[in-house]
């Protein structure tokens, strides 16, 4: 189980303090959960403080109930978080089979690093030896960085709006891997998503907007009052 | 061989005994075992020290290993090895040098490789530079290729420097005849006050040839680098150099390419990139559960594989 008690993040630039995240009160314990809401909100520094890729400015964060806020990147993932990035990071020279190695903490034989590439829609034979470097597409990139979380099994899985950078024809191939993602993976998945398709599946959506929490329900309570959305820019609904 | 020579030998040509095929290993300044075969002979050379590798045409799928390993301090070494590969031969050749220097002597190696490949042969040349000891003399090698490929011919060059030399200067020279084409991949890791330049010029003379020079380079501590490449087009080729370098600590990495075209149809790139290890490439590894050295040593391994 996954706490966030009290998290704010603020970053300091020219304008003086920009609060990005203020108070924000979370708990992580179903199946599956959606993260959603407008651009800019802060969904995915959410995600990043979850990961302690960044350091809330206070507030405390909890894994099973042990105190992990002061815990570095490294160590929060030797404890059972995995974080899939939005935009996956590129390598020169490591191979998609040593990135799945170093995901499952042991070397992995064709057969093994098949197993995971399979559930992305990938042919391991195609591959295993190719490099993560800008060779590969992007919808390539997002689904052998999915990879490498399934390769990990971890407690708390957290993707970063998976469906971003994936064309419409993997898609559906995509929801399906998230849906019996949960088989593959145990613990608690945990998805920034714009995506329906995606909040359809989950067990407790959590709306993020302008830094705080709107909203926390199940799909039914939380998808209808979404796509009623606020009062929207004057000027936009003329023009539409 | 004592195991200091023999650890050498591992690591310079990845060879554990003595090699099958044609060899010639020189250790300490003189010759220490040689082998040759029906199609591979190689001859003491009169006029100066080094060796002539003469391959027959048509030889296929052999192999020549010529190691040199120093392993007393003080050693200054100098040689020429020329290669004369026949018409529509395909073979690879292993060269490499280890010094291990123990005292406080310099030692040097400095190896001029000549080679000379016939139309339509192919050739992979690998060549490692090794150095390790426990003195304070340095490990010195400067090796030069020069390179001349025939109509239709093939050569990939690969050299590694990894550890333990302390200053380099590698020259390669080549000219390509019609359809002939050269790929040279080099890497190197500096690291200390080690000092590393590399100098490669590619006359592109025939028709339809091909180069493609690739350098990933590696520089830690206070070591320096200089990376310099001419390419020229004098007439319809294409070309391509690429220098790749990651900085860490205070090293310094220089690359100064040139490319010149002489031929409407010469087609040339170049490309470098020089910069430390990205942010984002280290935290994705700490997500997988490494720490920040080991995800360092992860993206060096592999930027260098």
């Amino acid at each position: 189980m996954l706490e966030l008690k009290n998290v704010s993040f603020a970053v300091d630039n020219e304008d003086g303090r920009k609060e990005i995240l203020k108070d924000i009160n979370l708990t992580i314990n179903e199946r599956f959960v959606a993260i959603t809401g407008p651009n800019g909100g802060g969904k995915s520094t959410l995600a990043k403080i979850i990961a302690g890729i960044y350091q809330p400015t206070s507030g405390k964060i909890y894994l099973d109930g042990e105190d992990i806020t002061d815990f570095s990147i490294t160590e929060r993932a030797r404890k059972g978080i995995s974080f899939a990035f939005q935009q996956p990071v590129r390598f020169k020279g490591i191979t998609v089979k040593d990135l799945l190695t170093l995901a499952a903490g042991k070397s992995l034989n064709v057969g093994e690093a098949c197993a995971y590439l399979s559930e992305v829609g990938l042919c391991a034979r195609d591959y295993v030896n190719r490099e993560v470097n800008a060779s590969l597409s992007g919808g390539e990139l997002k689904r052998i960085e999915i990879a490498t979380v399934l390769a990990r099994k971890t407690k708390i899985s957290v993707f970063d709006e998976p469906e971003a950078g994936i064309d419409l024809w993997s898609f559906g191939n995509l929801i399906a891997v998230f849906e019996k993602m949960h088989e593959t993976l145990g613990g608690s998945i945990l998805i920034i998503s714009h995506q329906e398709r995606i909040l359809n599946i989950a067990d407790k959506i959590v709306v993020v907007a302008d830094g705080t929490i709107r909203a926390v329900g199940s799909k039914d309570e939380i998808l209808p009052t979404l796509l009623q959305g606020e009062s929207p820019c004057k000027v936009l609904t003329e023009k539409l | 061989m004592d195991q200091i020579q023999k650890t050498l030998l591992e690591q310079v040509a990845d060879l554990h005994e003595i090699p099958d095929g044609a060899y010639n290993i020189r250790a300490n300044g003189a010759g220490a075992g040689r082998s040759t075969t029906a199609n591979i002979d190689i001859v003491t050379k009169e006029d100066s020290d080094g060796i002539d590798i003469i391959i027959k045409p048509f030889t296929k799928k052999e192999s020549v290993h010529i190691p040199v390993i120093i392993s007393e301090t003080g050693i200054q070494d100098l040689v020429y090895n020329d290669f004369y590969i026949g018409e529509g031969a395909d073979v690879t050749i292993v060269a490499g040098c280890g010094i291990h220097n123990g005292g406080d002597s310099e030692s040097r190696h400095d190896g001029i490789h000549t080679f000379h490949v016939g139309k339509n042969a192919r050739v992979r040349y690998v060549e490692k530079h090794y150095g390790q000891g426990d003195g304070n003399g340095q490990n010195i090698m400067n090796p030069t290729t020069i390179i001349e490929v025939e109509e239709g011919g093939y050569l990939e060059m690969e050299t590694v420097q990894i550890k333990g030399v302390d200053s380099t200067k590698r020259v390669t020279k080549a000219r390509l005849d019609a359809e002939a084409t050269l790929i040279i991949k080099e890497k190197i890791m500096t690291h200390g006050r080690q000092y590393a330049e590399t100098d490669f010029t590619v006359d592109m003379d025939g028709e339809g040839c091909h180069a493609n020079l690739i350098s990933r380079s590696v520089a830690k501590e206070y070591s320096k680098q200089i990376f310099r490449s001419n390419i020229r087009g004098n007439n319809a080729c294409t070309g391509h150099s690429e220098c790749d370098a990651i900085i860490m600590d205070q090293a310094v990495v220089a690359a100064i390419p040139e490319i010149t075209a002489a031929h409407l149809d010469a087609s040339l790139i170049h490309e470098a990139a020089i910069g430390k290890i990205a942010g984002e490439q280290l935290t994705k590894l700490m997500t997988l559960g490494l720490s920040e050295q080991e995800a360092e040593e992860q993206i060096v391994n592999g930027f260098l594989k």
